[in-house]
């Protein structure tokens, strides 16, 4: 071996193409890196940006239709990857460069036994076998706090919780020992709960080690929390590399002040506060502009930024910027809040009235929801119908109280499982109730859509998660939402044509994009698209499920800003779902948090962040991975064993995850509902001023405060 | 398991029961008055449509016949032949399902090796030559109608190259025809079994080695490749281990479906090489109006295809993880 | 417009078709197999497939290397009749018989399929399990017993009855392949309708009507476009083998199957020119037919 060399991992100058058709792109230009041995290196962009492809050309393994361009530099460890045959980098593959990937549900082979799958990478790595072996896969499945790792191991891949497939991913990759460990967002697709859960584990398991780690995410806040460097790629090329503190307290590049911004954070809310969000879309990779590839949506870029590329400048402190004006925008670049709307420019004021808090005003009450219950039949068994047994059914909702004022927003909270989807489409409409009662501006409201009047139709309306299926491919913008003028409010065709550009207008699309197909929209566009559908009818209530959860950050921030606007301007109340606390505590009044079927928290938004919580609460706010690495966070790590909903925990629904449970009362007894003199409830055995004892040291601390 | 096994068995059952009604209903009710048909149409006297009538039970009202013919189908009594006269429908079924197995196990024998390997070949090398060489062979000439290529086995291959000097030098020699005796032997009957099962085999492999080339590229572009890749272990392990064990497991299914569509072939293909199978007792059937006789084979027919399908549904729950036999 | 949209898919289907060469070629032969079928009568040397003539057994005057097609070019069967002729004319029957049987098919086993799909429920569960029982039969075996049947019942010559006896084959496929359809249909229907395009339209109060044939039919069209071309592909093998069995057209059509079957055996060894033209003409049709299909599934498939 050659003489030890200075970083685990040095890449310089790596370009990475893809053969489309007959054209090859250049996916990832330029591409820099070096990695010590025992760091972790962040590397964040929005998804498009290169990352996957960057994570798998560092392994030197790229699909058939891929290729590193010649000229970039690839060490690991001193030796040249790009110079070693396949059966040189198999051998690495083996033992000392590991790979992590994001959906260990597809990366797990779904017809083999887990621990098959585990031995045969030990067996590949170090030619263990036999007992020996097992006893180091058992040894790991511990390690990884997996329970019960005999079963486990003979159990298939589709038999374990989404948490458990990504335990077992990470000890197949950390059983060899390895010196270079490339993790490509192992954690999206969990709940927040369960992330938190896995990053601690990596954490820890990587302190014990000497192991280098390249960390892809787009979510700055695990990067934040996790990283001692961040990389910052966006269309392909680093924007901008630094230590975390400098690049999170100080960023260099308006690219990285503009994902910083747009992500809210704990106790952020809409009242006072506009998210910087960043305009436009990424570019094509078929049509790269010739200057700076971020200079189109750059609000300080200036004509030099679109004709010349900036160079990946050094700067003191140990970080790199690819920018012109770098050191012209550096005083200006100070992610707090006052500061951000002097770059955002004056075009977007904020509404005066938005200083109003949450429930001034006393408006009436638009929506009662009273002990609400859906409850899905399950088919017996067999044995189950010869003894005449009927199964218990799926409780996905389970007697929900909920109010909810004109002009308003209600957020609802929770993982996935708890039921907040099935309550949306059970208030909607979309599935019939199985008991309760739903009142509409003090007037009962029907069953299903199929019974309600066209009056009733018209005041509630949806915004849904995913924009790639929520508009009709066949459907232009216009004519997606001219429909609702139509058959709602009544209008001509004509008529309803002039009114679809205004609504256009209103969510910000220009009047060319009204002819447009779904293809032709990039995500955020849809999503304006289907809010400005939502609101043709005026709607008193729009309910918007998850809509900003699988958009990228950037215009995730814009879409709500937009929400937030429209709000403003329709007085229209919200009944907003999201998995984000941050998101729902940016945009809600009230929320409500709920857990299999139930709810177990109601209060003003602004109080959601600050003891007393309801322990179940206390967990989600503590696991929410804040893009600030001065927070320091005191985790409450829940197990992620969720119940069913057809088998549901008696007493508290919460006791079996609980880590305040205070004893048998909690396995027998519902808890009572506690009330303090702010309107706030939460139900719990424990009294709220106890549970503000306990929770005292808020779990969350701003590290300036 | 037994859940699995109770919706199996129902389905079974209702299927038995939807197709015995299409075909009560298509033989016995579509053409008004049945024993008109079997006596022969307009000429038949009077006198022959009531001695017919009489005999089939015809008097009776629909739904009893229907479940007469269906309790004396289920005790093995299959009436008697009109078309052969004398003979027994069910000896006579019996003995040429047993002929037409003979041809299609020799098919299945030849095509399904050959058809999964030429999809897995096929698969592995997406778009390369292998593949569009393959893929160019089964969509034309392999997927030709069973009579075209037939006549040419028969008539180019077994008649012209087949007698040609080259081929009487090697020994090779395939007879023309595959009218053999209905009661020969197995190894009496293999020589004549060749061309036709060839024949049988072509479009076999078109679909199958389609599906499992399909199958193949599918599985090919999933994670769990790329994780067992990335283990280090060589690329032909992962083929075998991961790959193929995933790829490999809906052909069961597919098998499955084939046999009723070489039961279709078959039917064709016996008519050309005059052998003396199931297929072309139909057809002699359906010519000379033996109602009975028809009934009866389609009824055999349903029969192999279910029992077909329910062992390759419990073989693919059996092999499967993901399928839940709970 | 909507439907602007997708004409506007159905010409960029045809342009990835003929931009592959083997797509290209099964489209340009199935064109060329169409205007036989269509200006057939025009095209003929005799109009009149049974024109006899007094060279009986005469061998094809097809001459490729002068480029002459010659009085006869496919020669002329046992009774004198022109084959060159008799394949050209030939063309219309199958078209029109697979063609007709597939669209029939298509549309009524969609319009079961998009309903099935969107109802769901008991009405679903009970129409599924009778296709599936239905599929069970082999598809020949149903066309034989049907055909057989039907084409045995004594109808007064005029009726309605007899129309429809003398389409056997046609009714015969529209039949058999309204399950299939409707199977495809269906299983579309249900992916679409789990769409939340779909939800927002239920929650507009759209009609069942409105939300199957408005929101959802467009969506499974590109689905039912490569069923279609698979069962037109199949329709012409089935008419084919049909009309060599015997079950399809009456002697003396210029039908390819019975044209095959009527030259084949003994005759073979005189007239082979009559048996090979019509095989070739239908290998070469279901040749093309399963290029330009495939070519079809594949554009479908990497538009999606």
């Amino acid at each position: 071996m050659p003489a030890k060399a200075p970083y685990l991992l040095d890449v310089d100058k790596l370009t990475i193409s893809y053969r489309v058709g007959k054209r090859w792109l250049r996916a990832v230009r330029d591409f820099r890196l070096q990695l010590k041995a025992g760091e972790i290196i962040g590397l964040v962009g929005e998804s498009g940006c290169g990352k996957s492809t960057v994570a798998l050309a560092l392994m030197h393994y790229l699909a058939s239709n891929g290729r590193v361009e010649s000229g970039g530099a690839l060490h690991f460890a001193g030796e040249d990857l790009l110079a070693k045959s396949n059966a040189d980098m198999r051998r690495l593959w083996a033992k000392r460069i590991k790979f992590v990937p994001q959906n260990a549900a597809a990366a797990l082979n779904p017809s083999i036994r887990i621990g098959r799958q585990v031995l045969e990478a030990l067996q590949a790595a170090d030619g263990a076998e036999g007992a020996v072996a097992y006893e180091s896969m058992i040894d790991m499945f511990h390690q990884v706090n997996l329970v019960d790792p005999e079963r486990v191991a003979e159990r298939y891949p589709h038999e374990l919780s989404g948490g458990m497939q990504q335990r077992v991913a990470i000890a197949m990759a950390l059983i060899s020992n390895p010196e270079l460990l490339i993790m490509d967002e192992p954690t999206t697709g969990l709940d927040v709960t369960t992330e938190a859960v896995i990053l601690e584990l990596v954490r820890e398991l990587i302190a014990q080690r000497d192991t280098g780690v390249i960390y892809i995410s787009h979510n700055l806040g695990v990067v934040a929390q996790l990283c001692q460097r961040v990389v910052v790629l966006y269309a392909g090329e680093i924007m901008e590399e630094a230590e975390v503190h400098d690049l999170f307290e100080q960023p260099r590049h308006p690219y990285t002040l503009g994902l910083i911004g747009s992500v809210p954070k704990p106790g952020d809310s809409k009242h006072g506060l506009r998210l910087q969000s960043i305009s436009g879309n990424p570019p094509s990779l078929t049509r790269l502009p010739g200057g700076c590839v971020y200079a189109d949506r750059c609000p300080l870029a200036v004509d030099i930024c679109r004709s010349d590329k900036p160079p990946l400048e050094s700067l003191p402190g140990d970080r790199l910027v690819r920018c012109h004006r770098w050191e012209e925008a550096a005083p200006t670049l100070n992610p707090s809040p006052i500061k951000r709307e002097e770059l955002q420019g004056a075009n977007t004021p904020l509404p005066s009235s938005w200083e109003k808090g949450p429930g001034d005003g006393g408006a009436a009450t638009l929506m009662r929801v009273t002990d609400l219950s859906k409850r899905f039949p399950v088919a017996p068994t067999l044995r189950e119908a010869v003894q005449g047994i009927e199964p218990s059914p799926i409780r996905a909702v389970d007697g929900v109280d909920l109010q909810l004022r004109a002009g308003q927003t209600l957020g609802l909270v929770g993982e996935s499982g708890s039921g907040k989807t099935t309550l949306a489409r059970v208030i909607i409409g979309l599935q019939e109730r199985s008991g309760g009662k739903l009142e509409l501006l003090g007037l009962d409201v029907r069953n299903s859509v199929r019974e309600r009047s066209e009056d009733v139709l018209s005041k509630l309306q949806m915004v849904f998660q995913n924009p790639q299926n929520s508009l009709n491919p066949y459907l232009s913008a216009r004519q997606a939402i001219r429909r609702p003028l139509i058959k709602l409010r009544g209008l001509t065709p004509d008529d309803a044509d002039a009114e679809a550009l205004k609504l256009l207008d209103r969510v910000n699309l220009r009047a060319e994009y009204a002819e447009r197909y779904p293809d032709e929209l990039s995500g955020g566009e849809k999503q304006r698209v289907a809010i400005a559908r939502a609101f043709a009818s005026e709607p008193d209530l729009i309910i918007c499920d998850e809509p900003v959860s699988a958009l990228d950050v950037s215009v995730q921030a814009a879409v709500l800003n937009l929400l937030a606007q429209l709000q403003e301007e329709h007085d229209s109340a919200y009944l907003f779902i999201s998995h984000n606390l941050s998101v729902v505590g940016y945009l809600a009044d009230t929320i409500a948090v709920m857990y299999l079927g139930q709810l177990f928290e109601v209060g003003a938004a602004r109080d959601l962040f600050q003891p007393p919580y309801h322990p179940y609460t206390e967990a989600l706010v503590s696991a929410i991975p804040v893009a600030d690495p001065k927070h320091k966070t005191e985790r409450i790590l829940l197990s992620d064993n969720l119940p069913s909903a057809q088998n549901l925990p008696s007493g508290c629904r919460f006791h079996t995850r609980c880590p305040r449970k205070i004893g048998e009362i909690c396995e027998t007894d519902a808890p009572p509902w506690r009330e303090d003199e702010a309107g706030h409830q939460i139900r719990c055995h424990i009294p709220l001023d106890e549970l503000e004892i306990m929770q005292r040291d808020p779990v969350l601390t701003k590290g300036d405060e | 398991m037994l859940r699995f096994l109770r919706r199996r068995f129902l389905f079974f059952f209702f299927t038995y029961l939807i197709s015995s009604l299409t075909i009560f209903f298509l033989l016995r009710v579509l053409p008004g008055d049945p024993a008109r048909v079997i006596a022969g149409g307009r000429e038949a006297t009077e006198e022959q449509v009531s001695e017919i009538r009489e005999k089939l039970g015809l008097n009776a009202s629909l739904p009893e016949q229907y479940l007469t013919w269906v309790s004396d189908f289920l005790r093995g009594d299959w009436g008697e032949t009109i078309a052969f006269r004398g003979a027994d429908n069910r000896d006579l079924i019996l003995e040429r399902t047993r002929n037409s197995a003979r041809l299609a196990a020799v098919a299945l024998l030849l095509s399904v090796p050959t058809s999964l390997a030429l999809g897995v070949i096929a698969g592995l090398s997406e778009n390369k030559l292998p593949d569009v060489i393959i893929s160019l062979l089964t969509l034309s000439v392999v997927s030709l109608p069973e009579f075209v290529t037939g006549l040419f086995l028969v008539n180019i291959v077994a008649l012209r190259w087949g007698r040609s000097a080259l081929a009487e030098s090697l020994g090779w020699w395939f007879p023309a025809s595959s009218a053999v005796p209905a009661t020969a032997s197995f190894s009496e009957m293999l020589p004549a079994l060749w061309l036709p099962a060839f024949a049988a085999t072509l479009v076999m492999l078109a679909y199958i080695s389609r599906l499992t080339r399909a199958g193949v590229i599918e599985e090919l572009k999933r994670d769990y490749v790329r994780t067992a890749a990335l283990k280090g272990i060589a690329w032909r392990a992962v083929i075998w281990r991961h790959v193929l064990r995933n790829a490999l497991l809906p052909t069961i299914t597919v098998i499955a479906i084939s046999i009723s569509w070489m039961i279709s072939g078959l039917v064709v293909i016996e008519f050309v090489f005059g052998f003396p199978g199931l297929g072309s007792l139909l057809i002699a059937a359906i010519e000379r109006r033996d109602l009975l006789l028809v009934q009866a084979i389609v009824m055999v027919t349903v029969t192999i295809i279910l029992f077909s399908n329910l062992f390759a549904d419990m073989a693919y729950a059996l092999l499967n993880p993901r399928v839940s036999l709970e | 417009m909507r439907s602007s949209q997708i004409t506007r898919s159905f010409v960029s289907l045809f342009r990835t078709l003929l931009r592959q060469p083997q797509s290209a070629l099964g489209t340009i032969l199935v064109l060329f197999f169409f205007a036989l079928a269509l200006f057939g009568a025009q095209l003929a040397p005799y109009p009149n497939p049974n024109d006899q003539s007094h060279d009986v057994r005469l061998s094809p005057t097809l001459d490729l290397a002068r480029l002459q097609l010659g009085e006869h070019p496919f020669g002329t069967d046992r009774l004198g009749r022109d084959v060159y002729s008799r394949v050209i004319l030939g063309a219309n029957s199958i078209f029109r018989i697979a063609g007709l049987g597939t669209l029939i098919s298509v549309i009524l086993g969609s319009a079961l399929g998009l309903f099935m799909g969107y109802h769901g429920g008991w009405v679903d569960e009970i129409l599924g399990r009778i296709i599936d029982a239905l599929l069970a039969i082999p598809a020949l075996l149903l066309a034989l017993v049907l055909v057989g049947i039907i084409r045995n019942l004594d109808f007064e010559a005029g009726s309605w009855q007899a129309g429809l006896a003398d389409n056997v084959v046609l009714l015969v496929i529209s039949v058999l392949y309204i399950p299939i359809v409707a199977r495809v249909a269906r299983s579309t229907t249900l992916d679409i309708k789990t769409r939340e395009f779909v939800a927002a339209a239920e929650i507009r109060g759209e009609s069942q009507a409105y939300i199957i044939f408005r929101e959802i039919l467009p969506s499974v069209i590109p689905s039912l476009v490569v069923e279609a071309s698979l069962r037109f592909s199949y329709a012409i093998f089935l008419v084919a083998s049909l009309g060599f069995l015997g079950f399809g057209a009456r002697p003396p059509s210029p039908d390819w199957g019975l044209m095959v079957n009527e030259n084949r055996g003994g005759f073979y060894q005189l007239t082979p020119w009559a048996l090979e033209f019509p095989a070739v003409a239908i290998a070469l049709l279901v040749i093309a037919v399963n290029l330009m299909s495939d070519g079809i599934r594949r554009a479908v498939q990497k538009g999606s």
